[in-house]
């Protein structure tokens, strides 16, 4: 493949695209699937033939469009989108298309509103525009010419240079330097190389990861190529969640057709470049989100950590050099890129350069994914792009990082989201879940909610981990009966502060954070269970649930 | 006890074994590709049961003990066969806050099992998930392999008294 090639790939499939005139682009990520999308694909398919309709307009299946509440989703010519399209509307919409009427009114979504206008897309920006399943439309949206750039005019130095300069951070939660972790992994000396997407996306309310590899999988092959390329790499995993179908269908598709037209495999583009990538399914455990576990886990083994140093950079799967990044961390790659790393470097706040993905989820209007530059507030997110809590009820927290985050409350609205700040809040960014909470939640329920994860997810390699988790649980759960003494309070306190500082990996570590940011900040809703027995929000006492 | 460094024989004549045969031959029968063939494994025959388990350690040279430390670690694997059909209730936080307890309660009143059991009479066998990454759809449930967003405790139930009847 050369950039002749390349280009003449893209150029046939504008063509195509451009001869059809109207265009409609049926959303069929998992959200939408579960609203029928595909049946409503289908009636549409057949309605434009029966119609004869197939001269001047095209129906095809694209990734996420964001909104997937409102699912399923249709939009026509990028410029008006259809919203919780049944099978039954097909008729109306094609009435309207074919007659040259404007939208059907009942269906139509407003598109001016703050979630679509305030997002600025760089990872999604081919979600729920191209076909995911067609190698063709991710080439002829600039696909794989970052790749064939870096692999024909930039040596491995100059690739990491530029990433470096955009100041990317892992996508994945802690925030480690893109750069920095690259050229570790360059510089160390093994006999082989591997590169590793870690797609093993645990966090419960996350789903930003899946929704890429379902919308846009040939953006991650991309990235992780040139991550190949810059650091010396022959071979790759994608370690996946078995809970995903379809995106390990997308990306089994994308692979074969990488493969196919020599993106994939020996002599890359004519030059010395080989590079092989392999799937492997997760099965089920948070903890394989964990770099050293998640090795542990392609490796056949249980996934448990490992103390660090050595780093996976140094010594990682099969004790070679191995590169672990986000499936987020890659696809900001190509466009990085193309556009160089001032570019990106221009995006966002002083410290977390670019844009990262949400997942808005929870007691907001609008549920589905977000792309927001970094250092956008948390009010913008909840109130503008959200739209709010909904039924009339009042805002209480908003949950981020998952399991490892924490609970950040009203005060905090105004905190802009970016690394540092939430860290300093007391949550993490994480992966990008941001779950909304309103007066019907019991701040304490939360906490032991998340508790009862960590202790059931806890590998049991470490004691702090595996016997603390399960004490906090006992007397989160003790408080939520209305049962708890003031003693009790002072010991999970205690335990949350040993737990943090004696665990051995992230998981453990990580796993007092929403005890300890509900305490912070919502400390008065566990002195009412404790000194009078009483839930603010009427979650606890009654029946004791899950 | 004596090795054997013969391939060994597959438990029976059941052609799902050839299936099982393939992937670790793709793993060149390498310890690596454990997790690999017991996915392939349970994707065939439902679950791992112990002769699954026997078999796929000797012919990649583990010791049972790891198969079944692994079988067992990841949630994902069952020793378990399921009932005839599967419904998943998604626990994940958004669902959590937007009411899966509740649908939790319901399968417990109507069924009488917690999520991981099977009926008696082996028609339903009842699960959760982490999360399914259906959010969007909050509180989501997977009805044989089938995503319904936005589920109540009332449409549960209808659903579960439809796989009641014979």
């Amino acid at each position: 493949m050369t950039r002749e090639e390349l280009e003449q790939i893209a150029n046939t499939e504008r063509q195509s695209q451009a001869s059809t005139a109207q265009k409609l682009n049926v959303c069929v990520a998992a959200g939408c699937l579960s609203c029928q999308s595909q049946t409503v694909k289908e009636v549409l398919e057949k309605g434009v033939a029966r119609r004869g309709l197939g001269e001047r307009c095209a129906v095809k299946g694209v990734g996420c469009m964001g909104l997937c509440s409102e699912g399923a989703l249709v939009s026509v010519d990028q410029n008006i989108l259809y919203k919780r399209v049944l099978p039954a509307d097909a008729t109306d919409m094609l009435d309207a298309l074919e007659a040259g009427r404007p939208p059907v009114e009942r269906l139509v979504c407003p598109t001016n509103t703050p979630f679509f206008q305030r997002q600025k897309k760089i990872v999604l920006e081919n979600s729920g525009v191209i076909d995911p399943e067609r190698i063709e439309e991710y080439i002829a949206a600039c696909g794989y010419t970052a790749l064939v750039e870096a692999l024909t005019e930039l040596t491995p130095a100059e690739v990491i240079e530029q990433v470096t300069r955009s100041g990317l951070r892992g996508r994945g939660g802690a925030g480690y330097p893109t750069g920095l972790k690259w050229s570790t992994v360059a510089k160390a000396v093994g006999t082989q190389k591997f590169v590793i997407c870690n797609a093993d996306e645990g966090d419960p309310g996350a789903f930003m990861d899946r929704s890429v590899l379902e919308s846009d999988p040939h953006r991650v092959l991309e990235g992780m190529l040139i991550a190949a390329y810059a650091v010396g790499a022959s071979e790759g995993y994608i370690y996946v969640r078995a809970e995903y179908p379809l995106a390990i269908k997308r990306l089994k598709i994308a692979i074969r057709q990488a493969e196919k037209l020599g993106l994939l495999g020996s002599n890359i583009c004519g030059t010395r470049f080989n590079f092989r990538v392999d799937l492997r399914l997760g099965a089920g455990a948070f903890v394989c989100g964990e770099e050293t576990a998640l090795i542990a886990s392609i490796e056949g083994k249980r996934g448990a950590p490992r103390p660090r140093p050595p780093y996976p950079a140094m010594e990682g799967l099969l004790g070679e050099p191995t590169l672990i990044n986000n499936v987020e961390t890659f696809a900001n790659i190509p466009p990085i890129l193309r556009n160089g790393g001032e570019w990106f470097a221009a995006i966002g706040t002083e410290k977390s350069k670019g844009t990262k993905v949400f997942a808005l989820a929870g007691r907001v209007q609008n549920t589905g994914l977000v792309e927001v530059p970094m250092g956008i507030t948390l009010r913008e997110m909840v109130f503008q792009i959200g739209g709010g809590v909904p039924d009339g009820k009042n805002f209480k927290a908003v949950q981020t990082g998952g399991p490892s985050g924490g609970c950040l409350p009203a005060e905090c609205l105004d905190m802009p989201v970016d690394y540092e700040s939430l860290a300093r809040a007391g949550s993490i960014m994480g992966s990008g879940g941001m779950i909304i909470m309103d007066e019907t939640s019991c701040m304490v329920d939360v906490a032991k909610y998340f508790m009862d994860f960590c202790m059931t997810e806890s590998c049991g390699k470490c004691v702090p981990c595996r016997v603390g988790t399960y004490q906090m649980h006992r007397l989160l759960e003790t408080i939520t009966q209305l049962q708890a003494a003031p003693k009790d309070l002072a010991l999970l306190e205690e335990l949350c502060d040993l737990v943090k500082h004696t665990s051995l990996c992230g998981l453990g570590q990580s796993a007092p954070n929403p005890v300890l940011s509900t305490l912070r900040y919502f400390a008065e809703e566990y002195k009412a269970h404790i000194e009078r027995n009483q839930c603010v929000a009427g979650v606890c006492g009654q029946e004791v649930h899950v | 006890m004596p090795v054997s460094l013969s391939k060994p024989v597959a438990p029976s004549a059941d052609k799902r074994w050839k299936i099982v045969d393939a992937t670790m031959r793709r793993v060149g029968q390498h310890s690596r590709g454990l997790i690999e063939t017991l996915h392939t494994v349970q994707e065939a025959f439902g679950y791992l049961d112990e002769t699954a388990l026997r078999y796929v350690a000797l012919s990649l040279r583990v010791p049972l003990s790891r198969a079944y430390g692994v079988a067992t670690f990841y949630h994902f694997f069952t020793l378990k066969p399921a009932g005839e059909h599967t419904c998943v209730i998604c626990l994940g936080t958004a669902c959590y806050i937007k009411g899966a307890p509740q649908l939790v309660d319901t399968v417990r009143r109507e069924l009488g099992i917690t999520p991981g059991e099977t009926t008696e009479d082996g028609k339903v066998s009842v699960l959760s998930a982490r999360c399914l990454g259906s959010c969007g759809l909050a509180p989501a449930v997977v009805y044989d392999n089938e995503v319904a967003g936005k589920v109540s405790p009332l449409q549960l139930k209808e659903q579960l008294s439809k796989w009641g009847r014979p």
